[in-house]
């Protein structure tokens, strides 16, 4: 049946979901965090999405229903945290005590308006999957009725 | 005459397995609605139904053969939808249609759930015969 499957691809999702909550949370709480060196600075962490395929489900022995063969995805997983590639923002503070030799300090490339609207965004898909979890779930309770009345 | 449970469910099963079918295709869309360079997928009630109508009969010979497959497979009929509007990391998933959609199948399983359901019930009744 493959109702059942709903609750692995929506549960899946709901995770991938919790990692980008917990990424946004990360930078949001680093966006004041000063170093005095590029190396040494923080940067904004992004999760990348990637489709789950049968097969792999396949080889760790989960998909043996019939329904696999027609290629759907069986959810979502986080593929890799790629760390943002934009310009660090350099200050000229001579007097922090973290700032270098010429005085520059220097700060996160984390645009906190970029992580208010992911973090929105993430937060509805959340919801989302959860109410297709929901509906999927009272179609099975659906079903166990079936011929009782 | 011997009560046939496929002639008296009259497709309405198969109807069932097919909503949950695509009820899982649709979650999935809705799963990787970020997910760079995902295609939204869905499956044709039509080509679902020509597959099922395609199938090879078997012939029985003796009463005790078996007359149909016990159950249906639901293969090669996934497709690509369309994309009303392009994104720039190549997902095609629009996610208001996809909830549309799942709710529309959801309402659609109910349905056939009720059909299969009287069904039943009017065989019980026939059975019982009071």
């Amino acid at each position: 049946m493959s109702l059942s499957n709903i609750f692995t691809i929506s549960g899946s999702a709901m995770s991938a979901q919790t990692v980008r909550l917990n990424t946004v949370a990360s930078n949001m709480a680093n966006v004041d965090s000063a170093a005095s060196s590029a190396d040494q600075t923080y940067r904004a962490r992004k999760p990348v999405f990637s489709q789950m395929m049968n097969d792999s489900m396949r080889k760790r022995g989960w998909g043996s229903t019939k329904l696999d063969n027609t290629g759907a995805g069986v959810g979502v997983k986080v593929d890799a945290i790629v760390e943002s590639d934009a310009p660090l923002q350099p200050r000229y503070e001579p007097d922090h005590p973290m700032a270098n030799e010429e005085g520059y300090v220097f700060y996160p490339n984390v645009n906190p308006m970029e992580e208010m609207a992911d973090m929105m965004s993430a937060s509805r898909s959340f919801q989302t999957n959860v109410d297709v979890m929901n509906s999927a779930k009272s179609m099975m309770q659906k079903m166990l009725t079936l011929g009782q009345s | 005459m011997a009560i046939s449970f496929a002639g008296a469910f009259a497709g309405h099963d198969k109807a069932l397995e097919f909503r949950s079918a695509r009820a899982a295709v649709l979650a999935n869309n809705i799963a990787n609605a970020d997910t760079p360079n995902y295609k939204a997928r869905d499956i044709s009630f039509n080509a679902s139904l020509n597959n099922e109508m395609r199938r090879l009969q078997l012939k029985g010979t003796n009463a005790r053969h078996f007359t149909e497959s016990a159950e249906t497979e639901l293969t090669g009929d996934l497709l690509y939808r369309n994309p009303s509007q392009p994104s720039l990391d190549g997902n095609t998933v629009d996610m208001q249609r996809e909830q549309a959609e799942y709710a529309q199948n959801s309402l659609q399983f109910d349905t056939s759930f009720m059909f299969l359901d009287r069904k039943i019930s009017g065989m019980k009744k026939a059975l019982t015969g009071n």
